[in-house]
């Protein structure tokens, strides 16, 4: 019963963030549709082109018709670039197209004292705001007339402060002396008034909390602009990260993949190869193997840390296990897809056993053995940053695991690039290679 | 002893279920060497199986088979076959594919080139022999087939619906290659086929076969495969005693179709 509470309160939390989300959502995709509908009358002004597929006049439901519109990729990405951009602040984009930012800069504001005998006096706050890591002067005041004293304060951006500001003054609030107003707005404890820099507010002990606006813009911290990632990969590409450069880092993580996976298509290949060609092979590893297939290699993290530590072997023991059984499978199918015809063509031509597997099953298997190894790439690649990211002194993971812990996001970002941008390349690659290397593949 | 002699050969398929098919009872044909004899038969007579037993792919419950004196045990080079489609390598080029058999015999490079653009030659082909079979129009890798199946010498060739995927007319031009194909290598050919003007004329001798269990019903000896060397395929079409025997046989056939309609769907047509 408790269980199934827990269960539903979390269920509740994650529609509730969901129902938050939808008013983004639909704006997202009004925005699809409004550049859908701008594209669709700047193509009107172009010069049409007559092509086959502008001609059918049935295109709903076509799936033939749906082409990847590349103007419409550009758009995106565009898109996703200068949102990430203008909520940064970036210097890549104009300014006019920057969410509005944090306050900087000085702004002052009036606080009013009114005494026990209910006597007031005005003081005056100056409030220097500045970005985080800049130098920053004091500034200088006069302490003014009455028993309100003249303050000033500096705040980090996005930072709030709490400011005694009475703590100068003539009369506190061991005298019974109390802040009644800021800007001749009545204030009181736990109230707060609006100010063209920000907000103030009082505590319910009556001290001051001073909020300069922090606009609509996020934080370097939680999200550095584009600019900021980027100098930090040249950055990094130079001096290195951890006692490692860059390319220490990532040659690390593609070095495991490739020694992983090779290993697996070694041991796999052949395994597969015998489970579907002898039936005792198939019944001694089936039940292994398909044990095995559905247990995502990240589980067996822990064991191959008890087992083998947190060195190479270790990482390469996983990786070699992602790949074997996603390689034998590949294998065993294809050499399962071997169409009889074909056999039994080769075997009335005169082939031997030998020939029959080295003519047809081979070539025959080859097609499907790529497929399996561009998942197996993918697999080993996903495996060895989340291997990396709980324990490894070098790679891909362990420097954005680090970067993480030192609160360094555009490390983090970088790192989130960079490997996404080679698993890209790895699938790229295999896939340049199955079309040089198996153009038979869907032809039989 | 030469030539192709079935005897007595029998095929009960044991199903898992405990049930059985026989799909062939006391199949007895024998071809003298040179002889082309097409089978027809209605869907599921065991054609496919004879040949394949033939091709020594399956071994019979009962009787043997001998070729040339001696008995077929397996596959071997001997007997060629030429499959409805997809059997082609598609991973290997026109002419890989037509120098196959040559190839896992060992035979030297310049011997295999000569035999395999001899073919080509006969085929027409000689100018697609380097692109991939898959590049290939049906009848096209038909003709590959067929090539194939020549370079390797057999002394047998069995086709199973060799041009049943193709459209009519490229099946028209095909069934003149293989008449004149047979002709000029003077091999034995067994054909199967779904279409009884292939089977009139291309068939030196006609069998047709009836269903459940598979056997054979009727044989004939037919002058249009000699009438059609070197003619137009056309013109023996017109041939009176043609149409007769077409008519005779298409009757045949459909009148064990209804049969087997009848007893499987429990109704009388
Ligand atoms: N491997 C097998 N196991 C069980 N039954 C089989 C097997 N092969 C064929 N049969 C059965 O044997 C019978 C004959 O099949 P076969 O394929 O030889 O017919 P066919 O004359 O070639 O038919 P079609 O003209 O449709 O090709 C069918 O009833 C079929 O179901
Ligand atoms: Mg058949």
């Amino acid at each position: 019963m408790t269980l199934l509470g827990e269960l539903w309160e979390e269920l509740v939390e994650v529609l509730l963030t969901l129902v938050s989300a939808i008013p983004y959502v639909i704006g997202y995709v009004a925005l699809i549709l409004l550049t859908a509908l701008i594209w669709r009358l700047v193509k009107r002004v172009l010069t049409p082109k007559k092509d086959y597929v502008s001609l059918k006049t049935v295109t709903f439901g076509d799936e033939s018709a749906v082409v990847s519109n590349n103007v419409a990729s550009v758009v995106s990405i565009v898109f996703l670039f200068v949102l990430w951009g203008a909520f940064t602040g970036s210097k890549l984009l104009p300014g006019f197209l920057h969410a509005p930012g944090p306050f900087i800069g000085d702004a002052s504001f009036t606080y009013t004292v009114t005494a026990a005998d209910g006597a007031t006096d005005d003081a005056t706050v100056a409030v220097r705001v500045y970005p985080n890591g800049a130098d920053v002067e004091d500034i200088t005041i006069e302490p003014g007339e009455g028993f309100a004293k003249n303050d000033a304060i500096n705040i980090v951006a996005y930072r709030s402060s709490l400011f005694r500001v009475d703590e100068n003054d003539e009369l506190g609030r061991e005298d019974e002396a109390f802040i009644t107003a800021v800007d001749g707005q009545a204030l009181e404890s736990g109230g707060s008034v609006a100010m063209d820099f920000g907000r103030v507010s009082m505590t319910p002990r009556g001290t001051l909390n001073i909020y300069p606006s922090t606009g609509w813009q996020m934080e370097p911290i939680w999200l550095p602009p584009p600019e900021a990632v980027w100098s930090r990969l040249v950055e990094i590409a130079d001096t290195g990260f951890r006692n490692s450069t860059l390319w220490e880092h990532l040659g690390f993580s593609l070095f495991r993949v490739i020694v992983g996976f090779a290993l697996g298509a070694a041991v796999g290949i052949p395994l597969g190869y015998a489970m579907g060609l002898s039936n005792w092979f198939r019944g001694w590893f089936d039940p292994i193997v398909e044990f095995m297939r559905p247990v995502p290699p990240l589980a067996l993290i822990p064991l191959v840390i008890i087992w083998a530590g947190i060195g190479e072997v270790g990482k390469i023991i996983l990786l070699f296990l992602a790949a074997l059984w996603i390689m034998a499978i590949a294998a065993r199918s294809g050499v399962s897809g071997v169409r009889i015809s074909k056999v039994h063509a080769a075997y009335s031509l005169g082939a031997s056993k030998w020939q029959i597997m080295r003519f047809v099953i081979i070539p025959n298997s080859l097609p499907e053995i790529f497929t399996g190894a561009r998942v197996a790439m993918g697999v080993c690649w996903g495996t060895v940053v989340a291997a990396e990211l709980v324990a490894a002194e070098k790679g891909a993971g362990m420097m954005i695991m680090t970067a993480s812990k030192f609160q360094n996001t555009d490390i983090v970002l970088m790192g989130i690039i960079l490997i996404g941008v080679i698993g890209f390349s790895i699938d790229m690659l295999m896939r340049q290679a199955e079309k040089w290397l198996v153009p038979w593949k869907g032809k039989g | 002893m030469t030539g192709l002699q079935i005897s007595d050969l029998s095929m009960r398929f044991d199903l898992p279920n405990g049930s059985s098919i026989q799909a062939l009872k006391d199949v007895n044909i024998s071809l003298n060497e040179g002889e082309l004899l097409s089978v027809l038969g209605p869907s599921g007579c065991g054609k496919t199986t004879l040949l394949n037993i033939v091709a020594g792919f399956l071994a019979p419950t009962d009787g043997q088979i001998e070729l040339n004196g001696h008995r077929v045990e397996g596959p071997a080079a001997e007997r060629g076959m030429v499959f409805q489609q997809g059997a082609l390598f598609e991973w290997m080029s026109v002419r890989e594919n037509v120098g196959f058999g040559p190839r896992m015999k060992g035979m030297k490079p310049d011997e295999k080139r000569k035999i395999v653009d001899h073919l080509l030659d006969v085929v027409g082909l000689q100018e697609f022999k380097e692109k991939a079979v898959y590049e290939l129009s049906g009848g096209m890798q038909q003709r590959v087939a067929l090539a194939r199946c020549l370079a390797n010498e057999p002394d047998v060739i069995l086709m199973d619906e060799p041009l049943g995927a193709l459209d009519a007319l490229t099946r028209e031009k095909m069934q003149g290659l293989v008449l004149k194909l047979w002709k000029e290598t003077g091999k034995t050919i067994i054909l199967i086929t779904h279409s009884v003007e292939e089977a009139l004329l291309l068939g030196e001798r006609l069998i047709v076969m009836a269903p459940r269990p598979g056997r054979i019903h009727k044989e004939y000896r037919l002058p249009f495969a000699d009438l059609g060397v070197g003619q137009d395929l056309r013109e023996v079409k017109k041939h009176p005693q043609f149409a007769e025997t077409r008519e005779e046989i298409l009757s045949m056939i459909w009148n064990m179709e209804e049969e087997i309609m009848g007893r499987t769907e429990g109704t009388d047509a």
